[in-house]
C-alpha cells in the first residue's frame, strides 16, 4: 500500500471515530490501534483471571452457605468475563495462548489491586464494593468505546459487575449493622482497601503516557484523575451509610466545587506494586504459571483426544 | 425432633455435596484452563445450591431455630455423614475428574430414584437437582474419555486415580440404619437396588476411555456413620472458622 493510499485510510478511520462508527475487527485500522487495543484488552482480561485469587481464597471459609453460594457464583462471572474479554482481543489477532505468555512473563500486566492479600471476610465486602465500584467507573466508560468487540464485552459486563457491587456494599452493610467485632472487620478492610482502590484508576493525568491517545480513540472518555474524583464522590457518601470512616484526614467536602478533595496518593506505593513488588505479585504470578503449567498435561490429552476422534470420524466416513 | 431418621437421611444426601462442593472450592483459579476454572466453579456452585435446600428443610425438622448455616458448619466431625470418596483432597485434575465421575454415576441415579420419594420436600429437591447431575456427569464423563484416551501420561494418570478412588465406589451403596427406615416407608432410596447398573455404567466408560476398570475387592468405607479420613478434620476447619469463631452473629 502506498503512503498515499494509507493516509487515505487513516482519514477515513478518523472520521468513522469522529462519527462514533464501532471499528469491526475486519475493518482496517492503524497498527497502534490494534496493539494498543491487544494491550489494554488483554490487560483487562488477565485482570478478571488474576481477581479471581484474592475471592477464591475466601470461598472455603465463607462465613454462610448464602455468601458462599454468592462468593462462587462471583468468581464464576469472572471467569466468564475473562473469556469474552480473551475472545474479544483474539479479533484483533492475537491468540489466548500468546496473551497468556506475556502475562506469565511479565510483559502484561493486570490491574495492581489483586496484588493486595484478602485477609478478613470483610475484605470479601470491600473487594465487591470498592474494587468492583472502581472497575464499574472505568467500565461503563468503556461501553461506548470505539471498537465494536470490546464495547459489547463491556455492556455483558457491566451488568454482572453491577450485581456484584451491590453483593460487596451488601455484605459491608451486614458487618456494619453487625457486632463491634465485625464493624471492626469491616473499617479495617476499609482502611487496607481505600488507596489501592483509588490508585485502580492509574497514575495522574500528567504521569499518564497513554491518556492522550486513548482519549482520540474514545478508549477513555475522561481522564484518570476525573474518573478517580468521580469515584471518590460516589463512595465517600457510601461510606457514611455504613457508618466507617474513609482513612484520609484531608478528605472534605468542597461546597463550591460540589466534589471531596482528598489527600495524596502514595505512588512510591503505586508503582512499588505495579512494578511486581507489591505484596501477593509473586504469588498470584505463582498461582497462574503454576496452574497453566501444572495443568498442560490436561490440554494436551484435550488436543491429543480430538485429534484422534477426528480420525475415527474420517475413518468411519471413507 | 419428631423425625430423627429422616433428618438423618437428609444429611445422608446432603453432606455429600457440601463436602464435595467444598473440595471443588479450593479449586477456583488454579483449574488447567479458564473454561474447566468455570465449568468445576458451576459444579461446585450446583452443590452448594443443592445443599442449601436440603439443610433448610434439615434445619425446618430440627426445630429450635436451627438455621440452614448450624446444620451446614456446627456439628462435629463425628457428625457427618459424607461417604469418604468425596472427602479426598484435590490431588491432580485426574483425580478431580476420577472423584467428580465416580460420584456424578451414582449423584444422576439416586436423584432419579429420589424423584419418586413420598417425601414431597426431597422430591422437589431432586428435581431441581437431577438437571444439575446430569450436567456434572457429562462434563466428568467427557473429561474422563479425554484423559485417558488422550496422551500416554494423560492415560497413566488417569489410570491411577481411577485405581486410587475405586477403593471407596462401594460405600456409595451402604444402608445406614436410618436409610434401610427411609426406604421402607417409601421416602428414601434403596441404593443397593442400583449398585449393579451404577458399576456396568462405569465400567461401559472406563472401557470407552481406554482404561482398566480395577479388579481391587478392598473397599474403605466410614463415612456414612461418621467414621471419616483424616482429611475432614482440615475441611471442616476450614468450613466452620468464621462460624466458630464469631458464634451467634449475622454475616
Amino acid at each position: 500500500m502506498s503512503e498515499k493510499e494509507i493516509k487515505n485510510l487513516e482519514e477515513i478511520f478518523e472520521a468513522r471515530i469522529a462519527r462514533d462508527d464501532k471499528i469491526e475487527p475486519k475493518d482496517w485500522m492503524p497498527e497502534k490501534y490494534r496493539k494498543t487495543h491487544i494491550r489494554q484488552i488483554s490487560q483487562h482480561a488477565h485482570s478478571e483471571v488474576v481477581g479471581m485469587l484474592p475471592e477464591g481464597n475466601w470461598i472455603t471459609r465463607a462465613p454462610s452457605l448464602r455468601r458462599k453460594a454468592a462468593l462462587l457464583a462471583k468468581v464464576q462471572d469472572e471467569g466468564g468475563h475473562g473469556l469474552y474479554l480473551y475472545s474479544a482481543a483474539e479479533t484483533l489477532g492475537i491468540s489466548r495462548e500468546e496473551m497468556y505468555e506475556q502475562l506469565h512473563s511479565g510483559k502484561a500486566k493486570y490491574s495492581s489491586i489483586f496484588n493486595y492479600p484478602s485477609i478478613t471476610w470483610a475484605d470479601i465486602g470491600a473487594i465487591g464494593w470498592l474494587v468492583d465500584g472502581a472497575a464499574i467507573i472505568n467500565q461503563v466508560a468503556l461501553c461506548g468505546t470505539s471498537f465494536g468487540p470490546y464495547a459489547r464485552a463491556m455492556v455483558r459486563i457491566c451488568k454482572e459487575e453491577s450485581f456484584h457491587q451491590r453483593q460487596g456494599y451488601e455484605i459491608m452493610l451486614t458487618l456494619s449493622r453487625g457486632t463491634e467485632e465485625q464493624k471492626a472487620m469491616a473499617q479495617d478492610a476499609l482502611n487496607r482497601w481505600w488507596w489501592p482502590s483509588l490508585m485502580m484508576f492509574g497514575p495522574r493525568d500528567e504521569d499518564s503516557p497513554h491518556t492522550a491517545q486513548s482519549m482520540k480513540w474514545k478508549l477513555k472518555r475522561k481522564t484518570n484523575d476525573e474518573l478517580r474524583q468521580q469515584f471518590v464522590d460516589q463512595t465517600v457518601p457510601q461510606a457514611d451509610i455504613l457508618g466507617i470512616s474513609v482513612p484520609d484526614p484531608d478528605l472534605k467536602f468542597n461546597s463550591e466545587t460540589g466534589h471531596y478533595e482528598f489527600g495524596e496518593i502514595n505512588w512510591d506505593e503505586f508503582w512499588q506494586v505495579v512494578k511486581g513488588h507489591g505484596p501477593c505479585n509473586k504469588e498470584r504470578m505463582e498461582a497462574r504459571v503454576g496452574a497453566w503449567e501444572g495443568g498442560a498435561w490436561v490440554r494436551d490429552a484435550a488436543m491429543a483426544y480430538a485429534e484422534k476422534q477426528e480420525k475415527r470420524k474420517v475413518a468411519k466416513a471413507s | 425432633m419428631k423425625n430423627q431418621d429422616l433428618y438423618k437421611y437428609v444429611l445422608g444426601v446432603a453432606d455429600n455435596s457440601l463436602i464435595l462442593g467444598q473440595r471443588l472450592g479450593e479449586l477456583c483459579g488454579h483449574g488447567p484452563n479458564l473454561e474447566t476454572d468455570i465449568a468445576l466453579t458451576n459444579i461446585a456452585l450446583d452443590l452448594f445450591g443443592q445443599t442449601r435446600s436440603y439443610y433448610q428443610y434439615a434445619a425446618k425438622l430440627e426445630g429450635n431455630g436451627k438455621t440452614e448455616d448450624d446444620v451446614a458448619m456446627l456439628r462435629l466431625e463425628r457428625d457427618y455423614k459424607n461417604v469418604l470418596l468425596v472427602e479426598q483432597p484435590n490431588t491432580h485434575f485426574g483425580h478431580v475428574i476420577a472423584r467428580q465421575y465416580l460420584f456424578d454415576v451414582f449423584h444422576y441415579q439416586l436423584m432419579t430414584a429420589l424423584l419418586n420419594s413420598n417425601d414431597e420436600t426431597l422430591a422437589a429437591i431432586a428435581a431441581k437437582s437431577i438437571k444439575e447431575v446430569s450436567y456434572h456427569k457429562r462434563f466428568s464423563g467427557d473429561w474422563l474419555k479425554r484423559l485417558g484416551d488422550g496422551t500416554e501420561e494423560s492415560h497413566e494418570k488417569m489410570q491411577e486415580a481411577i485405581d486410587h478412588y475405586w477403593p471407596y465406589t462401594d460405600e456409595l451403596f451402604d444402608m445406614t440404619e436410618s436409610d434401610v427406615k427411609m426406604a421402607a416407608e417409601g421416602i428414601g432410596v434403596d441404593v443397593s437396588e442400583f449398585k449393579e447398573s451404577y458399576y456396568k455404567e462405569v465400567s461401559d466408560l472406563l472401557e470407552e476411555a481406554t482404561l482398566e476398570v480395577p479388579a481391587n475387592p478392598y473397599f474403605k468405607k466410614g463415612g456414612k456413620e461418621g467414621i471419616h479420613s483424616e482429611h475432614m478434620g482440615y475441611i471442616l476447619t476450614e468450613l466452620q472458622y468464621m462460624q466458630r469463631t464469631y458464634p451467634n452473629m449475622t454475616w
